[in-house]
């Protein structure tokens, strides 16, 4: 055993390799993504890790090597579980071999996500365990303890951590390597009876699935990480545990446990619960923490898991205990919990003697998506001379290429009636201003199918769906098989910056390059649009801004699909070109400002000036400036 | 002894680096440390911040408001937004050079360093105000305004670690061709 200063991520990723884990797929996504990264970087040599082209993919993967006897894991964020929840539901009616750790990141917030699902509803619903780890420290133990389980019990388990959880470090206690464990595959046994999922199949394996199940309720409340605090013997900290705390409790779990744990270190001591395992949920140890107590505060993110179990445990034993949190406007319903929202509402639980709902719709208790909102919660009397802070959101990149493709088609359909559907990656950032190219955003891939609903309505709209490179692989062809077949109207704008940039450039089919550092085929997405019968398919470099314009043009009306693949690195994996500069001859009309909003050109003291660590010298704003006033750089002098 | 740390600013302005250094040389000291970072599409030139956290008996990495004894702040308006966190009496060290948001620029908001740094002068009683940009001119490298905040951070006393115990966490990190050149950022606000 030694101490490392781990990112929760790491911590897993070390958990897993400890446990000797075999395989490991999964597709990037925040906050999941340093699990697998760390994982192939520390891997020993028979351990195959792989970046599948989506998550649906990875989990089939995985349950193929389970098969085999392999530990397995699989990585993604929580909509990357929407992905793969078709062999999800299926596979637990037919078990597994090989330990399987599924491995789903939620993100309250959300911080960077689309939605605030919650994975303790889908491991219900699919009927597997679910560990729920609260630091880094308890994440890399789990992961271990996950895999006994999982082969104990036949059943892929769940590890699901969140947001602060997978990116908080802490200095943590990890074996060496002589300590872990070695698991070799026996492999897969050909039985059918097991193996082929068949109505009379499921019938037998469902009962024994509950059965299991409700065995578990019990199991898990010997866990030794669920646990009513303080222990048995343990003092309580303060000696003022007044009369009417004493029969007051606290349930929580995930990283709302360190909260509730630090903020108890100043107030009284209560008893607390904290649920490891929110499915099955440890239903004894649940019975004992109630008992006794008049009031309960259910602290957790997202969904009122925890609080609906013990309403239903308080009905099913007839235990006279409220029970308080979300449902009953205690808890924000929304948004991640803070230290100071934890506080807050514990002291006006301890505090008052009518529970009444504090006010959550306070600003600052509001947990926007933006987190810097919620962390600038400032005291109240004092905001008022706060003087006015800029505001950041999230832009393109100075130099991106995905900029230089928006303008070009904003350009090419001046004064036409569009509609720009979007999809998931850094040109999501395309909606701001600017740019404002993005209409419509809904899910991985949705964009292109997006397109065409519109345009069976509204047949006069010159319908457009910009997906990203990984984003193609991860789940549009299917869309354009779709277009295609059905005779849609519709140009598809592939932004080929050739990695996957927003989630910390992963490779992809795309990319020629794999997970375990092999230099393999590229799979075209050229040569894939023309094989699904796509006609047209055009590749140009956006940053040729008149070329661009020009091909838009000319493809945007011609009937059925047509596809144009701008081509450019992402600046973040290529060297930069010498930055440009503006010279005197501006007459500051500031067009490359109001048309680009390139993050490196600002104003100072009433000059239009471009920051040149910044500036990457795509020479964008330089075909723009009606003066060129912009030179500089290596292309596109003068 | 406990500590909590903010270090805040812009996305690519070095602040995670910054925290690990930190955090790495509190270790080597035996001290335990806990830490929470942005990271995601607020990086992509968003605000961002590390929390920071050292000592024992901890169990969350985040910080509640009024507890910091320290902030490190590589921007005014950043330093602003975090000062919430500051506790009475806290130190705050801050880069002297604004960073304009692109929003700034189109909207033509009139965002203001000084507005910021005149209104820290007015909060914080241990403030210093590091010219970051004349410190990397005279440097020689636009990369080393973390470590110059880095060294004026230790010298407040507040990380409890020393000159020493940092710049022995920055040679263990980075390649030796900036060993030199980072050693003299340290000591730049000597
Ligand atoms: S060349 Fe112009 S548009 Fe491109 S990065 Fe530099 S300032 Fe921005
Ligand atoms: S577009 Fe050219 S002339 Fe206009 S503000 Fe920019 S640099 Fe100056």
């Amino acid at each position: 055993m030694h101490d490392e200063f781990l990112m929760g991520n790491a911590a897993i990723a070390m958990g897993a390799i400890a446990s000797g884990v075999n395989l490991v797929a999964g597709y990037p996504g925040t906050p999941s993504t340093e699990v697998l990264e760390t994982i192939a970087k520390h891997r020993s040599k028979d351990t195959y890790v792989e970046w599948s082209v989506n998550e649906k993919a990875a989990m089939e993967l995985a349950a193929g090597a389970s098969y085999a006897g392999a530990r397995t894991m699989v990585t993604m964020k929580q909509v990357g579980l929407n992905v793969a929840s078709d062999p999800l539901m299926s596979l637990e009616y037919v078990g597994i071999k090989g330990g399987m750790v599924i491995l789903v990141a939620d993100d309250p917030g959300p911080v960077s996500s689309q939605t605030e699902q919650d994975t303790r509803h889908y491991a219900a619903f699919s009927k597997m365990p679910c560990f729920d780890p609260s630091s880094a420290q308890e994440a890399y133990e789990m992961v271990q303890e996950a895999y006994e389980y999982s082969e104990q019990y036949g059943t892929p388990v769940f590890l699901r951590p969140t947001t602060r959880v997978c990116h908080g470090y802490a200095s943590i206690t990890v074996k060496d390597p002589e300590e872990y464990i070695t698991h070799t595959p026996d492999g897969f046994v050909k039985d059918s009876r097991r193996w082929v999922i068949f109505p009379r199949l499921s019938y037998a394996n469902h009962a024994k699935i509950e059965a299991r199940n409700e065995a578990l309720t019990h199991v898990f409340s010997e866990y030794s990480k669920n646990k009513i605090y303080p222990e048995a013997g343990e003092q309580t900290g303060s000696s003022s545990v007044n009369e009417s705390c004493s029969r007051k409790g606290i349930a929580t779990g995930g990283i709302s446990f360190t909260y509730v744990m630090e903020t108890l270190k100043s107030c009284d001591m209560v008893r607390t619960m904290k649920v490891s395992t929110p499915f099955p949920f440890p239903e004894d140890l649940a019975v004992t923490f109630l008992t006794g107590l008049d009031e309960v505060l259910c602290i957790e993110e997202l969904d009122p898991v925890i609080e609906r179990e013990l309403t239903y445990i308080c009905g099913k034993y007839h235990l006279p205990v409220k029970i308080y949190g979300k449902l009953s406007h205690h808890i924000s319903a929304s948004g991640e919990n803070t230290r100071d929202s934890v506080t807050r509402a514990i002291r006006a639980f301890l505090e008052l003697h009518n529970t009444d709902p504090q006010n959550v719709n306070d600003p600052h208790a509001a947990a926007s998506g933006d987190s810097s909102a919620d962390n600038s919660s400032a005291s109240d009397s004092e905001a008022s001379a706060v003087p006015e802070l800029p505001i950041r959101p999230p832009v393109l990149c100075a130099g991106c290429p995905h900029r230089a493709s928006f303008y070009a088609v904003k350009q090419a359909m001046k004064g036409r009636k569009t509609i720009y559907c979007g999809d998931i990656g850094c040109y999501t950032l395309g909606n701001a201003m600017p740019l404002d190219m993005v209409d419509t955003c809904l899910c991985m891939g949705a964009g292109l199918n997006i397109a065409q609903g519109v345009g069976r309505i509204e047949p006069d709209t010159v319908c457009f769906a910009f997906v990203g490179d990984s984003t193609f692989f991860a789940s549009a062809i299917t869309g354009v098989v779709n277009a295609v077949y059905n005779q849609a109207d519709m140009t598809l704008i592939v932004l080929d910056n050739s990695t996957t940039a927003m989630t910390g450039h992963q490779p992809h089919p795309g990319t020629g390059q794999t997970m375990m550092g092999e230099i393999v085929a590229k799979v075209s997405i050229e040569d894939v649009l023309h094989g699904i019968g796509v006609e047209v398919v055009k590749t140009i470099n956006p940053l040729h801004l008149t070329e661009a314009v020009d091909t838009i043009k000319e493809v945007a009306d011609l009937p059925g699909v047509k596809a144009v693949i701008f081509k450019s690195p992402c600046i973040a994996i290529v060297p930069p070109n010498p930055a440009l500069h503006i010279h005197d001859t501006c007459i500051k009309c500031k067009r490359c400002i109001t048309e680009l909003g390139c993050p490196a050109i600002f104003i100072e003291d009433g000059k239009v000036q471009i920051d040149p660590s910044l500036c990457t010298g795509c020479s964008l704003c330089s075909q723009v400036c009606p003066v060129h006033a912009i030179t500089g750089g290596d292309d596109h002098e003068s | 002894m406990n500590r909590n740390i903010v270090l805040c600013g812009v996305g690519g302005q070095g602040t995670v680096l910054a925290s690990k250094l930190i955090a790495a040389a509190a270790m080597a000291n035996g001290i335990s440390v806990m830490s929470a970072e942005t990271i995601g599409m607020a990086q992509r030139g968003g605000n961002v911040f590390s929390h920071l956290r050292l000592g024992d008996n901890l169990y969350s990495p985040m910080i509640e408001s009024g507890t910091a004894d320290l902030i490190i702040g590589f921007e005014p308006g950043e330093t602003v937004r975090m000062l919430p966190f500051l506790k009475p009496d806290g130190y705050v060290v801050v880069n002297k050079r604004a960073i304009h948001p692109v929003t700034a620029t189109l909207t033509g908001s009139n965002y203001q360093g000084q507005a910021m740094l005149d209104y820290l002068q007015s909060r914080v009683s241990h403030l210093m105000i590091i010219d970051g940009d004349a410190a990397c001119q005279e440097i020689g490298s636009a990369k080393v305004l973390n470590m110059v905040l880095l060294g004026a951070a230790v010298r407040t006393g507040m990380l409890g670690i020393t000159e020493e115990d940092i710049k022995s966490a920055m040679h263990k990190t980075l390649p030796e061709k900036f060993h030199a050149l980072n050693d003299r950022a340290i000591d730049y606000t000597r």
